[in-house]
């Protein structure tokens, strides 16, 4: 059960390897989650994300788990519900693409977008079902300010995330009411492994700046939690700038 | 996990929270109105269990139980019987204390023990065992009751009395034994309604540590407010309120033409939505101050309504909203004379961190009760409010229950919202024998709260 503070005693990650799900995990295993499921490919990554978590004490597994493979989901996700008290799922798996090549190779951006938006769909409509089950829980989605407004830089991304937050709004109405807490994170730019490389956008972020954020959103039952908290402000105001602005704005 | 399956589909989930608004969970809400509904809500309960539910003023999430059943007790209201002669009554576990004290007065008679509010249940004061100014001399409330029905998971009702494993596992059970469907009470005699008080001021700790430790025995009631925000030489300045039920002969002639009279006013109820933060350090510091410096420095004898004196928040209907959608939380420790030195430490540490608590009250327990889970025993103990909001408190607060639980004393479980299970069990010594027990009576676990499973009980 999660405690006054909306801290979980257990936490299912779903894609067990993200830096973000990563930090939130070690931050919160140094207060009440012991419990901790890392959901994703088996790999030598996931099995030493779970390794380091039970250094910090917390009784780590890993399970298999495929987003791109919806058909997969209800048998790799089910067993555990029923078996498991879980008060926290956090939805972190995604992947960014590479804009400028996928632009020419329609497979690989299908790839992007199935694997943020249909396969979180998927995944999402399942842990919520069993959440509402339960009658308790908090069901946190990474989304990512680029889904607030497309860019030209990197749309395939950005609208994957779109339809992503857009479904996690609603399914959060949807189960307002049941016990349930739905909450929507959008990071800015993510200093990571995902985006080394990348040009640092303004108001860069870190793991460890949206994993407190995820803490504080907990905590007073936030729906929408930004990181930074002043990307709010300036996404809000970025939504209203013009079109033809906006195109040529460097961001 | 009952054999029979549930013969109507459950009622539709409803979220509960405790009064402290924090952790909400979804629920089957059912409401028997007898024994017999009672025991068919029993059977209905399906893999996630059922707990009972009284006035929902426990602060944590004792009477939750997400995705299982809650018995909303209320229903089972009834008064059976009076014994006028030799002070008892005979209830269903629903009758709040309100009405039994407006039953009871009339004849002569109040409750034995009242928390700071009267719109508790006989059943909930039973399940937390619950205590109030009078612990020192009248210890908790399951000194008083004479017996009990309890509907147990197998679905039978058995008569417990006390001295019984059952009956000191149910006195501050949280309701994880089974049902409590009616009790038996004794009651404490008055000749009036009101209340002879005397107030007096303490400037620091050590002086209403001094003046209590002293002048407690001549009082039947005592309590203390505390103000957790002053600081420097005025740390844990307070107000000591302490008194007895006045005797006729104290009344002034006015008064005395209907001395049992009880109607306790109500305000509007608070708002329904309030600003988060409108309660922080520096506005209840001010009502600190005010507080502090309204009170006379020394007055005896005054005559008080009993509203006033035990349950002045129960006159602002859902108070518990001054904090915002964000909630409070109930921290209340006792520590065994002896540790005063742990005393002092904590009331300095909370000082420090600024928490804005201006429901802060400091007493003195008198001796334990027998109960397996039952929070009082000798010492001190303080109970403070504080925002769920307040930056860093989650750390905060599970340091200062590493210091209680290292002076050897326990904190409050229908309080609780927050502890650590490991923390739990050097808290509570007894802990092993109430689980031994709860696996033989209740193997399935029929019984469970969003409390027994966060804190594995």
């Amino acid at each position: 059960m999660k405690d006054a503070f909306g801290t979980p005693q257990s936490l299912l990650i779903l894609g067990g390897t993200s830096e973000i799900a990563l930090a939130t995990a070690t931050r919160l295993a140094t207060r009440r989650t012991h419990k901790i499921w890392l959901a994703g490919r088996p790999s030598p990554a996931l099995e030493k994300a779970a390794e380091h978590l039970r250094a910090q004490g917390a009784d780590a597994r890993t399970i298999p788990f495929d987003a791109l493979d919806a058909e997969s989901h209800p048998t790799a996700l089910g067993p555990l519900f029923e078996e498991n008290e879980i008060d926290m799922v956090l939805l972190a798996f995604g992947i960014l693409g590479d804009q400028a090549k996928d632009e020419d190779n329609p497979l690989a951006a299908v790839r992007v977008a199935q694997t943020n938006y249909t396969g979180a769909v998927s995944a999402g409509l399942i842990c919520a079902r069993a959440l509402q089950t339960q009658g308790h829980g908090s069901l946190v989605v990474l989304s990512s300010v680029a889904g607030e407004r497309a860019r030209r830089a990197n749309f395939i991304y950005g609208s994957s995330k779109a339809g992503l937050d857009a479904f996690a709004q609603g399914l959060g109405d949807a189960l307002h009411g049941t016990g349930v807490h739905v909450m929507v994170v959008r990071p800015g730019f993510v200093r990571s492994k995902m985006t080394a490389g990348l040009e640092e956008a303004p108001m860069a972020t870190t793991p460890e700046a949206v994993a407190e954020a995820i803490e504080t959103g907990l905590r007073r039952r936030s729906e929408t939690v930004w990181v930074p908290g002043a990307l709010r402000v300036v996404m809000s105001a970025l939504r209203h700038v013009p079109r033809p602005v906006f195109r040529r704005l460097p961001v | 996990m009952s054999a029979t399956p549930p013969s109507a589909p459950p009622p539709p989930p409803v979220p509960l929270s405790g009064w402290g608004r924090t952790a909400p969970s979804a629920a089957h809400v059912v409401r028997p109105r007898t024994h017999e509904e009672a025991v068919d809500a029993l059977r209905a309960c399906a893999e996630r269990g059922g707990i009972a539910r009284g006035l929902g003023r426990a602060y944590g999430d004792a009477a939750q139980n997400a995705g299982g059943a809650v018995l909303d007790m209320t229903g089972l209201d009834r008064v059976h019987a009076i014994d006028a002669d030799a002070g008892t009554v005979v209830c269903d576990a629903g009758v709040s204390l309100h009405r039994l004290m407006e039953v009871l007065l009339p004849l002569g008679w109040f409750v034995p023990v009242t928390p700071g509010t009267r719109y508790v249940t006989v059943g909930g004061a039973i399940g937390a065992d619950i205590h109030g100014k009078n612990h020192h001399v009248s210890g908790s409330f399951a000194r008083h009751v004479r017996s009990l029905d309890l509907l147990t998971a197998d679905g039978t009702v058995r008569t417990v009395e006390p001295g019984t494993p059952l009956f000191n596992a149910t006195a501050g059970g949280m309701g994880l034994t089974g049902v409590i469907l009616s009790a038996v009470l004794q009651l404490h005699p008055v000749e009036t309604s009101l209340m002879a008080v005397d107030t007096e001021r303490a400037t620091d700790l050590d002086d209403l540590m001094a003046r209590l430790t002293a002048t407690d025995h001549r009082y039947r009631y005592s309590v203390a407010w505390i103000d957790l925000l002053a600081r420097g030489a005025a740390t844990g300045r307070a107000v000591l309120t302490r008194g007895d039920h006045a005797p006729l002969d104290a009344l002034p002639a006015r008064a005395r033409t209907a001395p049992l009279a009880f109607r306790p006013r109500q305000l509007p109820a608070a708002p329904r939505f309030i600003p988060e933060g409108l309660l922080g350090p520096r506005s209840v510091g001010l009502f600190n101050e005010l507080w502090y410096r309204k009170a006379p420095r020394s007055r005896t004898a005054q005559i008080q309504k009993l509203a006033t004196f035990f349950h002045p928040l129960d006159g602002v209907p859902h108070w518990n909203r001054v904090y915002g959608r964000g909630g409070f939380i109930q921290y209340q420790f006792v520590v065994g004379y002896g540790q005063e030195e742990t005393l002092r430490r904590i009331v300095h540490r909370i000082s420090a961190h600024r928490c804005p608590s201006f429901l802060a009250v400091l007493k003195r327990f008198g001796d334990a009760d027998p109960g397996w889970l039952s929070f009082p025993m000798p010492g001190w103990t303080l109970a403070l409010d504080i925002p769920a909001n307040l930056p860093g408190l989650a750390p905060f607060l599970d340091d200062l229950d590493t210091e209680v639980a290292t002076a050897g004393g326990r904190v409050y479980l229908a309080k609780d919202s927050r502890l650590h299970p490991t923390t739990l069990t050097t808290m509570y010594p007894h802990l092993e024998a109430f689980r031994t027990l709860r696996q033989s009576l209740d193997p399935h676990a029929l019984f469970r709260s969003d409390l027994s499973r966060r804190l594995n009980l």
